[in-house]
């Protein structure tokens, strides 16, 4: 009786998930025999998600501005993906294209390989790819002088470390990491030519507890304000410091990213926060540029389109609270200077060498 | 950077670090001890910690101030024992296997969590806490010179907390008749069956218990190290906790120990890099050293390692 009833259950299942899957289909069958005339723009999120309080958030709102400017509907004219693991990002790409998705940005440097083959094969499709380059027709490749941003709380860092000590804390020790680290350290020698730098990578872009270890050691080792270049990692580094805060340690975070102030807050009656700035990078503003290029017909398809000081691509936080009238001086001062062209920061090693000769 | 400093760095991160460990660890020992294997220790953690934020979070706007973690900290403990029901009844009520049903919990438990976070919160995790178990000084111990702000100063409460615990599950499972009727059921369920004790009930109560230490562990990692619930908050502590507890012979005592250790060795491959000698050993070496330090123990130190002889074998009465 018992085996009889299994029997049963396990059909009804089955032919349960036989017409569910009729049902998918014809769904997308009924998308695809729509005329498309509008234009329409998706984005594929990297582990983050668009709520992680960084790049993705960023993206996503700058693409959600881009449709709200257009008419565009959410979900149909403009959309997301969630990936919830690397494994996802080529599926949820291959998936976008096959819905006729003008433009497909792939947020994050971790997507480069996935972009790189889905491209390849999908010849048609347009991609956009934030963080990264790929060297195909139909890639257009974002990317940002985050170098430029980091001098910038780098000179913030060294006017106000009363220690003459300042850490920073990097995610994955990569490219692109580097460029906040060494224009960082360019920044913080240029203010104070005395200060002292620890750097450490986490090695991970989503742990928060290393991110505490890490920041303890630096916080211990003396250092009183600290950089984060490092997603969630970074959120153990502001738990870390609200802890030395509320025992009466003056210490700082410079978030990154976005405008980090909320993050460091430890008393929130009097609105005050650990966070002394951040270096934010307008991943809105690419989105929503990138977007209208490629509407107009204009899609900078093969090349790298870099956002810096100069087009609003990279700056430090519009909060500035904790930040001293002499130092936002200076910042203003330098931001001339980079943009002008007579200060060149340094985005790798070598270059950090010979420019802190 | 003298001695005192470098230890002043190493040793508070290592306590701190193992608290949730040490918590989830001693639940796995209720539960093995009475002879269920609870793989499940991952998933209940989750579950403690998705608790433990969202409820951390409305205790601040229901008014609950500073006393919202450890509000939050009740109720963990008792959903995370209502959760471990379900593992209960699946490997002692019906006897399935223990394993399965353990991991059926963790699978459950990873998408159960983030799918009420995005109905509750409409987003992938929950706010950053406010209240949280922030460090400070403990009266009086931390004054004691050289020790005392070692080991007392700027600390979590709450790995006093699970220090204090675990001795407390000592005294219970190795004094008590209750803890002798848990560590006859796991050894020997009819034996123990024929003397009068009800081998399903007292299974039922350790798997229970398990789930309330484990929740707690996760509402701990919540409210003081992670300050919010992601996808990623718990990502293979409930393991590290299983094998705390192996690695501490299925003792409350050595899985404190165990525990510890697992942080030190933690604690070091991160500070290590800032340390004057050790900062000369590739980072390679250091990010392994606590995966290479406890095969090492595991292998040379602890000896044989000695599980309760019942322990995977659903009790059939009357089964020989």
């Amino acid at each position: 009786m018992k085996k009889r009833y299994g029997f049963l259950m396990s059909m009804v299942l089955a032919a349960g998930t036989l017409l569910s899957a009729c049902g998918a289909s014809d769904d997308a069958t009924g998308d695809g025999d729509k005329k498309e005339d509008s234009f329409k723009v998706a984005m594929v999120t990297d582990t983050g998600g668009v709520d992680d309080k960084s790049f993705n958030q960023s993206a996503w709102e700058g693409l959600q501005e881009f449709g709200n400017e257009n008419d565009l509907k959410e979900k149909e004219g403009y959309t997301y993906v969630q990936s919830d693991a690397q494994s996802d990002y080529r599926p949820n790409l291959n998936n976008l294209v096959r819905q006729d998705f003008d433009l497909v940005f792939g947020i994050g440097f971790l997507m480069q390989e996935d972009i790189k083959k889905v491209a390849e094969q999908q010849k048609d499709a347009q991609f956009a790819l934030v963080d990264s380059v790929v060297d195909l027709d139909n890639v257009a490749s974002i990317t940002f002088k985050e170098h430029q941003g980091s001098f910038l709380v780098g000179l913030v860092a060294g006017l106000q470390t009363k220690t003459n000590k300042v850490g920073f804390i990097g995610g994955v020790e990569s490219e692109l990491i580097k460029k906040f680290e060494n224009g960082f350290k360019a920044g913080v020698l240029t203010a104070n030519p005395n200060a002292e730098i620890f750097q450490q990578y986490a090695g991970d872009f989503n742990d928060a507890a290393k991110g505490t270890t890490i920041a303890a050691t630096l916080y211990g080792k003396g250092a009183d304000v600290i950089y984060h270049a490092a997603g969630g990692t970074g959120a153990g580094v502001f738990t870390e410091a609200i802890n030395r805060k509320k025992n009466g340690e003056d210490v700082w975070v410079i978030g990154v990213d976005r405008d980090q102030h909320a993050e460091g807050i430890y008393d929130q009656d009097a609105n005050k926060s650990v966070t002394l700035t951040s270096m934010v990078k307008r991943v809105d503003t690419a989105v929503f540029e990138v977007s209208k290029l490629t509407m107009e017909g204009n899609f900078p398809g093969g090349e790298i389109v870099e956002f810096g000081l100069e087009e609003d691509g990279v700056g430090i936080a519009p909060t500035t609270d904790n930040v001293s009238e002499e130092a936002l001086k200076m910042v203003e001062e330098y931001k001339e200077k980079i943009v002008a062209g007579e200060v060149e920061v340094p985005k790798t090693d070598d270059e950090f060498a010979s420019f802190n000769k | 950077m003298d001695l005192m400093q470098i230890l002043g760095i190493i040793i508070p991160t290592a306590i701190f670090a193992a608290a949730p460990l040490i918590l989830t660890a001693l639940g796995g020992v209720f539960s093995e001890r009475s002879g269920v294997v609870n793989i499940g220790l991952e998933g209940l953690m989750m579950m403690g910690a998705f608790v433990g934020a969202v409820f951390t979070f409305y205790g601040e706007t229901w008014g609950f101030g500073g006393a919202s973690p450890w509000f939050s900290f009740v109720v963990a403990i008792l959903l995370g024992a209502i959760f471990s029901l379900l593992h209960a009844v699946a490997s002692i009520t019906f006897r399935a296997d223990q394993v399965v049903s353990g991991v059926a919990l963790n699978f459950l438990a990873a998408g159960l969590t983030i799918f009420l976070v995005k109905k509750i919160f409409d987003a992938g995790q929950t706010p950053y806490l406010n209240e949280r178990i922030f460090k400070s000084d403990v009266p009086i111990l931390s004054d004691i010179p050289i020790i005392g702000p070692l080991l007392f100063g700027k600390a979590y409460v709450t790995s006093y907390v699970a220090i204090a615990l675990a001795v407390v599950v000592w005294f219970v499972i190795y004094k008590t008749p209750f803890g002798l009727r848990l560590r006859s059921v796991g050894e020997h369920p009819m034996a123990a069956d024929t003397m009068g004790i009800n081998v399903t009930k007292m299974r039922y109560i350790a798997v229970m218990l398990s789930g309330a230490f484990a929740g707690l562990g996760g509402a701990v990692y919540a409210t003081s190290i992670s300050g919010n619930f992601t996808h990623s908050t718990i990502a293979g502590q409930g393991f590290m906790a299983l094998a705390a507890m192996i690695f501490g012979k299925w003792h409350p005592l050595g899985a404190l120990g165990a525990a510890l250790f697992f942080g030190l060795a933690q604690s070091l491959s991160i500070t290590g890099q800032q340390i004057p000698f050790l900062k000369e050993i590739p980072y390679v070496f250091l990010l392994i050293s606590p995966y290479v330090l406890t095969i090492l123990a595991l292998a040379g130190f602890v000896g044989r390692a000695d599980a309760p002889k019942a322990i995977g074998k659903p009790y059939e009465k009357g089964k020989r």
